[in-house]
């Protein structure tokens, strides 16, 4: 059965191309829009990768990667963060949070994967 | 379409949408009505093009938005003041961002100034914040930074290319022999949910692995902390592989393990001191449950444990406190109470789906004319079933009408944002203080009058800021407040959009536009006008007050070109003036382009359609009530004299018009309030007709507006009734159609 990978952005175009990637690689992908959607997806959802945004309207990226982690069901949840560059104080404090690894912006299909494969088990 | 062309298209719908949330937030604040989740919006906004940009590869946009998001970014960490002069350098930078986003678009970059004044001021705070930061913390500069401050900008273009994850080592010289690592998980590796036997995998993949496992710190069952990590691993990798790629294996965990790389052959034991780059100090460990650790070996795995040893029994026992918030060395900030409304199912199509959906309805509605049409020649009575149901036929082909065109009705808003920019840009060029005010941004009309709005209204706006506005020092003189306004409003009235433009100003000189008009033999000087008729002048060919033609509002059109081309939609202008207060102008236009209530009449044996919104009344004169003066014939309705025009005369259909008492007459109202009364042959009635294109599928036709095809199969033309008016006084134009 192909994984599940659960993306959380506010951005449409970001999601977009998250989905084309991931759908390419044959990855099942759900969305959500920002992180307190993400926390609803996750009441359905067993996803077994978690990418995030950052910056998102309601929750950001920092706050829901705590809360997952705080989630008896889902703390054990890989979760990749997007960010737009390879950007030392974001990804620390994104690590801080519980964040398992992350995605330079711009990524293309292949380094997409293969973050996702570092991650999953 | 490639599915990346789809992403495309969203990514520049989702752009309009952004810039559009990005200047009402920049509004708000220049209002003195931001708040914290105001700043937030607008970076995330400022945030998101560039994120999209990144993935398409505008690089010019990337580059303007980093710059734009980095002076964001200190506002919203309070190292910026929104001062009134930042904000609007913040506005212009939101117009020249809509410049980035047009070039990306039209791919054609080369129209942008290459370093526009917006981006060098942008840059000059961004350095300074920069200069600030060092100030603060001067280990900043070798330190990451633990605040928010999270840009990086030397070089500046350099900082903006895709860079690649940077290499955690230098390479080390290839080392033919492979790799041995001695690799300790932490608890903190745990809690993240990172997995060793992941990372033994991903080592495997490089080269021949063989993993031996240390157990030596598994403590009895009872002192056992679920939450911590107790297993330990010595990796050695065989092959041509370089150190920087077993380092990337661990980039995710670093600092959460103790991790020595060492050349195979010469490792070091476990216990050694670590290496700088790679091992940290142990972190204090949190009372967090690990993932279970998985230890099953990956198929190319070899795990050689030293002893037999039963696995660490991990018990899938409730961690027993979590508590993260106290060890987290910061927290993510507050969560802001939930106000946003959850997003908006919307779906999103084509709109060329959906004209075709409207063609294909309009074509349904003229099958359904022509079946009515041919069961009333049939003769059958009213009361046979067939009649029924095509009455229930024609109730449902209306409403599917109304469905399809309510789903192409796009709001005003998107014609009305473009304006504050336009606003900001006359207002500077002419030396002038003008504030936009804008109302009923909701209110719907059919895309293709959203489409031809902009230039008018554009032209409008110039307009009032460029003549009708004071200088601030005149206003100042006059006791006004040296800002004027410009409002812009929109409402639905009936079956038609009404859109006003107003200002503040000084009204319309009427003695100035007077005296041009007599001076341009626009008007006989004797001409006895009154105001509102002065007022009306300006939209005549050729006027213009202004001495020398501004670049503002010349660019050689006048009001006579937006006149037109609100005709050209069936639209109607209007301007009411008040001296010294200002002046109004109102359009009013269809709320769509694709059908229209309309009179069927016949001129000379030709079908003809009269719009319905002109049309005040129709009457079958009585010959006592024509009145002929001079080579003209006027009509007496009630205590007025009307003049008549006939039509077939105007259209060429016929040399000499007809005696109206022989036919019948259509009282118009004209765009200045005045009355005409047309004559044609005989009336058919009222129907609703799909308008067809003239001007695409044949061309352009004096006194025709455009076409439609009715219930019997034949083309019908239908009557631009303002062309015709004001045809009447010239020559009868060559036939248009052979008459009978």
């Amino acid at each position: 059965m192909s994984q599940t990978i659960l993306t959380v952005d506010d951005s449409r175009t970001m999601r977009d191309m998250l989905r084309m990637a991931l759908a390419g690689a044959g990855f099942n992908v759900v969305e959500a829009v920002d992180g307190e959607h993400g926390l609803q997806v996750l009441g359905a959802h067993t996803p077994d990768v978690i990418i995030t945004d950052i910056n998102m309207p309601r929750l950001d990226g920092f706050g829901f990667i705590q809360r997952v982690r705080e989630d008896r069901d889902h703390r054990a949840t890989p979760i990749l963060v997007l960010t737009t560059e390879s950007d030392p104080s974001k990804k620390d404090r994104a690590r801080a949070a519980g964040a398992t690894g992350w995605i330079v912006k711009p990524f293309n299909p292949d380094k997409l994967a293969e973050a996702i494969r570092r991650v999953a088990a | 379409m490639d599915e990346l062309d789809a992403i495309r298209i969203t990514f520049f719908q989702e752009c309009d949408e952004l810039l559009a949330d990005l200047e009402s937030g920049l509004l708000a604040q220049q209002r003195g009505a931001g708040d914290a989740e105001t700043v937030n919006a607008v970076f995330r906004a400022v945030h998101s093009i560039k994120g999209g940009a990144g993935v398409f590869g505008f690089d010019g946009l990337v580059r303007f938005a980093h710059l734009f998001e980095a002076v964001l970014e200190g506002l919203r960490s309070e190292k910026l003041e929104p001062t009134p002069d930042l904000v609007s350098l913040l506005l212009g930078a939101h117009d020249e961002l809509i410049d980035h986003v047009t070039a990306a678009r039209t791919g054609r970059v080369q129209d942008l100034r290459r370093l526009s004044g917006v981006s060098v001021r942008l840059a000059e705070i961004v350095d300074r914040l920069k200069v600030a930061a060092l100030d603060a913390s001067p280990e900043a500069a070798t330190a990451p930074e633990r605040d928010d401050f999270d840009f990086d900008f030397t070089p500046l273009a350099a900082s903006l290319e895709p860079l690649p994850a940077p290499p955690l080592t230098a390479p080390a010289p290839p080392a033919p022999l492979g790799w041995t690592i001695a690799f300790r998980p932490l608890a903190e590796l745990y809690r993240k949910a990172n997995e060793p036997a992941v990372l033994l995998r991903e080592l495997a993949r490089l080269g021949e692995a063989r993993a031996v496992l240390d157990l030596s710190d598994l403590p009895s069952l009872q002192a056992l902390d679920p939450e911590d990590g107790y297993l330990a691993w010595t990796i050695d990798v065989a092959g041509d592989i370089e150190k920087a790629q077993v380092a990337e294996v661990f980039e995710f965990v670093e600092g959460d393990c103790d991790l020595v790389i060492s050349p195979m052959g010469q490792a070091a034991p476990a216990a050694a001191a670590p290496e700088p780059q790679f091992a940290s100090e142990p972190q204090a460990e949190l009372p967090i449950a690990p993932p279970p650790v998985k230890i099953a070996p990956p198929p190319l795995l070899t795990l050689v444990e030293p002893e037999p040893a039963p696995p660490p029994h991990v018990e899938p026992e409730p961690p027993r406190a979590v508590q993260s918030e106290s060890a987290q060395p910061e927290s993510p900030p507050a969560e802001a109470p939930v106000q946003t409304p959850p997003p908006q199912s919307v779906i999103r199509v084509d709109p060329e789906r959906v004209d075709r959906l409207v063609d294909l309805v309009g074509e349904l509605v003229i099958s359904q004319v022509m079946l009515a049409q041919k069961v009333q020649e049939a003769g059958l009575p009213p009361s046979s079933g067939l009649v029924a149901g095509l009455e229930e036929l024609e109730q449902l082909t209306r409403e599917i009408q109304d469905g399809v065109m309510a789903i192409r009705a796009q709001q005003v808003r998107a014609v009305f944002q473009r304006m504050p920019r336009l606003v900001r840009e006359v207002a500077a060029l002419t030396g002038k203080q003008a504030r936009l005010v804008t109302d009923g941004e909701a209110t719907e009309v059919d895309r293709t009058v959203i489409e031809r709005l902009a230039e008018p209204l554009t032209h409008m706006i110039r307009n009032a800021i460029d003549h009708g506005l004071e200088t601030p020092e005149e206003r100042a003189a006059l006791g006004k407040s040296p800002e004027g306004v410009i409002r812009l409003s929109a409402q639905h009235r009936g079956a038609r959009i009404v859109i006003e433009v107003s200002d503040d100003g000084r009204g319309i000189d009427r003695r100035r536009v007077l005296s041009t008009a007599v001076a341009r033999g626009l008007v006989a000087a004797d001409a006895q006008l009154d105001d509102e008729a002065i007022d009306n002048l300006i939209f005549l060919p050729g006027f213009s007050t202004a001495s020398a033609v501004s670049d503002i509002s010349g660019r050689g059109v006048g009001m006579d070109v937006v006149r037109r081309s609100v005709q050209a939609l069936g639209g109607r202008i209007a301007i009411a003036s008040v001296p010294g207060r200002g002046a109004t102008i109102t359009l009013s236009l269809p709320l769509t382009l694709a059908v229209l209530d309309g009179m069927q009449v016949e001129v000379c044996g030709q079908t003809l359609v009269a719009p319905l919104a002109a049309i005040v009344e129709s009457v079958r004169p009585r010959p006592e009530d024509v009145r002929r003066i001079g080579s003209g014939a006027v009509l007496a309705v009630r205590d007025s004299f009307i003049p008549l025009v006939d039509v077939g005369v105007v259209l060429g259909f016929r040399d000499r018009p007809i005696n109206p008492a022989d036919g019948i007459v259509l009282l118009v109202e004209t765009d200045d309030g005045g009355r005409v009364a047309l004559v044609a042959d005989e009336i058919h009635g009222q129907r609703q007709v799909v308008i067809k294109s003239l001007e695409s599928n044949y061309g352009q036709v004096a006194g025709i507006s455009a076409a439609t095809i009715m219930g019997d199969g034949r083309i019908a033309l239908i009557i631009d009734i303002d062309a015709v008016i004001s045809m009447r006084n010239r020559p009868a134009p060559a036939p248009l159609l052979a008459a009978e």
